[in-house]
């Protein structure tokens, strides 16, 4: 082996794919016989609706628990479904080493694995890459792939169709895998749309209720719209470059400007239509509606597929594309509008949600924001940063919500919690320190990656003034309602209901370990990436910037060169205003939701049609629906109806009556010998030829 | 062409065609009372004849455009007219797909079909002599012959085992191709007799035709007539209106020979003839061709969304697939091309199994609206994966045998026409809008009616006839170098042939020649 572990560098993805197959079987040939026994029965009502299923069970052992002695097939399951992903960790770290052991220039490795498509000059390979991008993209699917799978095992500990969970959340890991380590842009559309499948059929996990079944279908139909955007770029991309290869392309993006091939038009036509697919699966304005309704889906899935990792892939593709992007200001201003203005926008709706996981939905879709503000200002690499500490930090948030649902047998709502710190302490702590993060407290990962964001905005030459005052802001309002899901959550006096009061209790190890080891990466998960301000007072250098300058190094330029000339008076004030600002956020969650707790709802009365428009998320949804979604079936509708049946089968029809008509004084002609009618459709056939050639 | 001998090698096709009509006048001398021996003996008659078409495949030489296996022999020599056929790589897989299909459907009617079997099962081998014998007739006489052949069986199995509006169904469908098939004998006819005033010599031999200059004039007329039988037979919109008719009213069975074969001699027709026959009239009429296709992909897909049964719903998707196929060909590139050609195989895949699902289901209840179901999953677990995967299967989801297909056609298609490629990827929202649709209104929710409570799951027989098609689905989406590595060379002689003429066309044409004055005598 020339290479070492890197040419077992399939394993990476062929990991969870096993466990598709392994606990597919057991799905298929052990839990599906027991799920037909019970719905025969006719008491499989309750085994997978929502919360009976997760939570219910949770506290009522005694319940119906006689009928839940764990089968065998499921400890196997248990076992199977993160083991792979494990595997597929270790496999990555090992090769992430190797990778990094050779100079920065030369840590570029490609595996082609088979053809996959090539018909005439077009040809895509099913090929992995591995370089320092997709590097840290591997790393964290399969590592914090691995705490959401092992928490799984305790959420999902007394949902029935446990082999189907796992199989659903394999595949996803597979899919995410194909679609980060693949070495072109076909590749990444099967990830890309192999993850929607997943979230499709993770969203609609509980598929006999409507809100979840609904919820998936619009989540895969939304996604669809932004798939037209990258499929056309794509299309645009090959016609230009001849190839989908990462590595050709932007190899010939010099050549192909020099020569007048690739305009600032086309390059500009290709990115948008790319960034109109990252719009879709990173729930960006305007496509972001369908995250919000994703919360359908079992908690684990929310974080490991609706924040730590689906949702950022949008971002990792412009980031791979930065070389084209950086092309077209158009298009990188674009990126920087839509991202800024999808993360105040959202981060508004934030505060006004009182179910907790709809809080974290529209703050994930206002933290993608920060990454794309991020790459449109050319900061890819301060992008992919916050995409990694946001992992770390997003997916401990949506964990510990989980653990407080779990605990309160499936209650959603906050104004129905209130100081469960004393109940659920691991829960509380672990969230706290996520809370510290994404609020931007110093020291924290959040707040390096959030401050380099923020910084690049103003300092970049595709940055403003303006880009830096929205960012900031929304910093605020962040800290705001984060720290009033955790003052409405953990702090105050109970509002829980009586029964449910009675079962709270701290979860199990399976998932509070994995809520532990979060908490650690969202501390420390910033240290590699310091900038520079900071980390030469402690003489840290910034690995993360170092790491990533191969796939970056033209496209951070820009942006480290308006670092360079920037006066460091500037860098030290911004900071500071930008944690003043986030402080400001916390004081006034303070002030509102442990101090004058009757206040917000004053606030919220004076100013009732403000309140109800933000609360109602600006009634997007009800505008889309309005003017898109009944246009559309209407006309379809009338299509059928008028056009399909009344007029173009009723002229067939006419004209078919017409001939009847005809038929009917012509019967004489009918003698009904075989041949006769033969011999008058050949004549009448020479006759037309001859007509035609004699002329 | 190695390892088989060359006395099976060069009789091979033959053999193909004629199989299953020696299987149907076995039928004959069996006992009409003992329907499963009936049954049993054509499934085997059809399963033999799959086995015996796997060495075409096999030892089919990827490499060359010629025709392979060829047999030839003269019929009606005063006339020039020959029984002559072959295999390329555009006619390979189609016949593959025909062979492979049949045993399928056979076993599907094991339980759909229960009055005049005998009748049935002869209908169906008839119906493959047709149908194989089309894809593999090189002589255009012999084309027509099977063309028209595929027609009688047909009419009856949806006139006499269909729906209760099967008369009427059986009539339109039959009148429909009926009339296009006689456009096309008046264009066959025209082109013999214009091969003989050029050449001398009288023949209907396709290659022969191939070879010969035909003006452009008598290129739009005879284009026109082809095209129009095709367009019928695809169908293209806005001729379309005798498919869902015909579907509705068709045994399960029926449907699916429908759907996946039958329709496919439509678009298979425009790739054999029509287009290169007739290569400047095709590429002046794209625009007109190429514009059908594209409103029948998202026309037929409006449609589709707001069916309330199931095979209405799946009948007029095929409109919008067979519109992807259309414009894949028309595309006259090789990525289009090849996608067209991948789409008709994977077409008949998931939309066939799509049409055993529904009539497994129909088998159960006996309704197709989508508001008598719901729920399903909880009772018919395996019946949902299956259905699942078809469905993802059908919008095209990577991995699975619909995406390779419809990349390849919207890849080439952007080459040729940018604006309609735009709205033909439209058509990839909208599948999934109505393909995921029906099956949350059908498989999710909870079990609200009563009737539905107590289905059996899938049986070993079903399992048996779909598993086959679950392969195919993953096999084109994973390793689609199988079908596209012996359809290259096929594909690049016809686009090289269609380019070459065109190109002399255009050298011998005025500069700035409106393009009605090509086809009219346009007058000031």
């Amino acid at each position: 082996m020339v290479n070492g572990i890197l040419d077992y560098l399939w394993l990476v993805p062929a990991l969870p794919l096993l466990g598709v197959v392994l606990n597919g079987a057991i799905a298929l040939f052990a839990e599906r016989p027991l799920l037909l026994a019970e719905a025969a029965r006719g008491d499989g009502g309750h085994g997978t609706s929502p919360h009976g299923a997760s939570s219910h069970g949770a506290d009522t052992h005694g319940g119906h628990g006689d009928s839940h002695a764990p089968a065998a097939y499921r400890k196997l399951v248990a076992f199977i479904g993160p083991a792979v992903v494990a595997g597929a960790f270790l496999v990555s770290l090992l090769s992430v080493l190797a990778l990094a052991a050779r100079a920065p220039h030369d840590r570029l490795f490609v595996q082609v694995l088979f053809p996959w498509i090539q018909a005439g000059g077009f040809s895509a390979p099913a090929a992995l890459q591995l370089d320092p991008l997709s590097s840290v993209m591997i790393l964290v699917v399969t590592g914090v792939g691995f705490l959401i799978h092992v928490y799984s095992v305790g959420y999902m500990s007394h949902e029935k169709a446990v082999a189907r969970y796992f199989v659903y959340l394999n595949l996803f890991t597979f899919a995410m895998l194909t679609l980060v380590l693949g070495d072109n842009y076909l590749l990444m559309f099967v990830g890309w749309e192999g993850v929607g499948l997943c979230s499709y059929l993770l969203i609609g996990f509980w598929y006999e209720k409507k809100s979840a079944s609904d919820a998936g279908k619009k989540a895969f139909i939304v996604n669809r719209i932004g798939d037209f955007g990258f499929l056309l770029g794509m299309f645009l991309l090959f016609w230009t470059f001849g190839t989908l290869s990462y590595t050709e392309v932007f190899a010939k993006v010099p050549l192909l400007s020099a020569n007048g091939t690739l305009t600032t038009g086309i390059a500009t036509a290709i990115t948008l239509l790319l960034f109109l697919g990252a719009t879709g699966k990173s729930a960006q304005i305007p496509l972001y509606v369908w995250l919000p309704d994703a919360m359908e889906g079992p908690t684990p899935v929310s974080a490991l597929i609706h924040a730590a990792t689906m949702v950022t892939a949008g971002v990792y593709m412009v980031a791979r594309s930065n070389a084209l992007f950086l092309l077209s200001p158009v298009s990188m201003a674009v990126v920087a509008v839509v991202g800024a203005a999808t993360a105040i926008f959202s981060a508004t709706i934030g505060i006004t949600q009182n179910d907790i996981k709809r809080v974290l939905a529209y703050s994930t879709v206002s933290q993608l924001g920060y990454m794309f503000l991020a790459c449109g200002v050319g900061a890819f690499t301060a992008g992919i940063f916050h995409l990694m500490t946001h992992a770390f930090f997003k997916a401990l948030l949506f964990l510990g919500s989980g653990s407080v649902i779990h605990a309160l047998s499936g209650e959603q709502d906050m104004r129905k919690m209130g100081g469960l710190k004393k109940y659920l302490p691991i829960t509380f702590a672990t969230m706290f320190v996520a809370t510290l993060a994404i609020a931007g407290i110093p020291g924290l990962s959040g707040f390096f990656s959030k401050d380099e964001i923020l910084w690049q905005a103003f300092s970049s030459p595709h940055g403003s003034v303006l880009l830096w005052a929205i960012g900031a802001l929304a910093a605020g309002i962040t800290a705001f309602y984060m720290f009033r899901l955790v003052f409405l959550t953990f702090f105050g006096a109970s509002r829980m209901e009586p029964q449910v009061e009675k079962h709270v209790h701290e979860s199990p190890f399976s998932m509070t370990v994995p809520l532990m080891l979060l908490a650690v990466l969202s501390i420390v998960g910033g240290w590699i990436g310091m900038p520079a301000l900071i980390g030469d007072l402690f003489h840290l250098p910034n690995h993360f910037e170092a790491w990533l300058a191969p796939v970056f190094g033209h496209g951070a330029e820009g942006a480290a060169h308006g670092a360079e000339h920037a006066p460091v008076a500037l860098e030290w004030g911004l900071m500071a205003a930008s944690v003043a600002v986030a402080l400001c956020g916390i004081a006034l969650a303070y002030a509102l939701y442990r101090v004058r707790t009757d206040t917000p709802k004053k606030i919220a009365d004076s100013v009732p049609g403000l309140y109800d428009w933000v609360s109602h998320k600006y009634y997007v949804d009800e505008i889309y629906d309005l003017f898109i979604v009944r246009r559309i079936v209407n006309g379809s509708i009338w299509l059928w109806q008028a056009f399909d049946a009344a007029f173009i089968d009723g002229a067939v029809n006419g004209i078919a009556a017409t001939v009847r008509g005809a038929g009917d004084r012509l019967r004489r002609v009918q003698t009904g010998v075989v041949g006769g009618y033969a011999f008058s459709l050949l004549l009448g056939a020479i006759v037309i030829v001859g007509y035609f050639l004699a002329r | 062409m190695t390892g088989i001998p060359a006395m099976l090698s060069s009789n091979l096709l033959s053999v193909l065609i004629f199989f299953p009509l020696a299987g149907a006048l076995l039928l004959f001398f069996l006992p009409r009372e003992n329907p499963r021996l009936i049954r049993n003996a054509t499934f085997l008659v059809t399963l033999a004849e799959f086995f015996l078409s796997l060495p075409v495949a096999l030892n089919f030489d990827g490499a060359t455009a010629a025709m392979q296996f060829v047999s030839r022999a003269p019929w009606i020599p005063a006339y020039g007219i020959e029984y002559s056929v072959g295999v390329d790589g555009i006619s390979l897989w189609l016949v593959m797909l025909t062979t492979f299909l049949m045993p399928i459907a056979i076993l599907s009617t094991y339980a759909a079909v229960e009055k005049h079997v005998k009748e049935f099962m002869i209908f169906m081998l008839v119906l493959e002599v047709g149908m194989v014998g089309v894809f593999l007739a090189v002589d255009l006489f012999l084309f027509y012959i099977f063309w028209e052949l595929v027609l009688i069986p047909m009419y009856f199995l949806i006139g006499v085992w269909g729906g209760e509006r099967r008369i009427y169904a059986a009539i339109k469908f039959f009148l429909y191709t009926f009339a296009g098939s006689v456009l096309m004998l008046v264009a066959i006819i025209a082109l013999y007799f214009h091969h003989h005033q050029v050449t001398g010599v009288y023949s209907t031999d396709l290659l022969r035709l191939y070879a010969i200059d035909i003006p452009v004039k008598l290129q739009f007329w005879m284009f026109a007539a082809f095209a129009l039988a095709f367009a019928f037979k695809v169908p293209m919109f806005p001729f379309h209106t005798w498919l869902p008719d015909a579907h509705v009213e068709a045994p399960t069975s029926g449907s699916v020979i429908l759907a996946a074969v039958l329709l496919k001699m439509g678009t298979y027709g425009f790739l054999r003839f029509a287009m290169p026959l007739f290569p400047v009239a095709a590429y002046d009429l794209m625009p007109v061709v190429g514009g059908l296709a594209v409103i029948g992909i998202i026309y037929g897909a409006l449609v589709a969304m707001v069916q309330k049964d199931m095979k209405k719903l799946v009948a007029y998707s095929s409109v919008s697939h067979l519109g992807f196929v259309m414009l894949g060909l028309f595309a006259f590139n090789l990525q289009g091309i090849e996608g067209g050609i991948l789409q008709m195989i994977n077409h008949g895949v998931s939309t066939g199994a799509l049409f055993l699902i529904v009539g497994i289901i129909y088998e159960r209840r006996h309704t197709r609206l989508i508001s008598e179901f719901g729920g399903l999953s909880k009772v018919l677990p395996l019946y949902a994966a299956v259905f699942m995967i078809v469905t993802l299967s059908s919008i095209g989801l990577p991995g699975m045998n619909g995406f390779v297909g419809e990349f390849l056609i919207m890849l080439g298609a952007f080459k040729t026409s940018r604006v309609l490629t735009v709205f033909a990827a439209s058509g990839v929202i909208l599948a999934a809008v109505y393909m995921l649709w029906m099956f949350q209104r059908v498989m999710f929710g909870k079990v609200t009616n009563e009737k539905n409570l107590r289905l059996p799951d899938l049986n070993a027989r079903e399992v048996a006839y779909l598993l086959p098609l679950l392969v195919m689905i993953f096999w084109i989406g994973v390793y689609p170098q199988t079908f596209l590595r012996k359809m290259d060379a096929s594909v690049k002689a016809v686009v090289v042939r269609m380019e070459t003429k065109r190109q002399a066309a255009l050298a011998a044409r005025p500069a700035g020649e409106p393009l009605l004055a090509r086809y009219f005598d346009v007058r000031k």
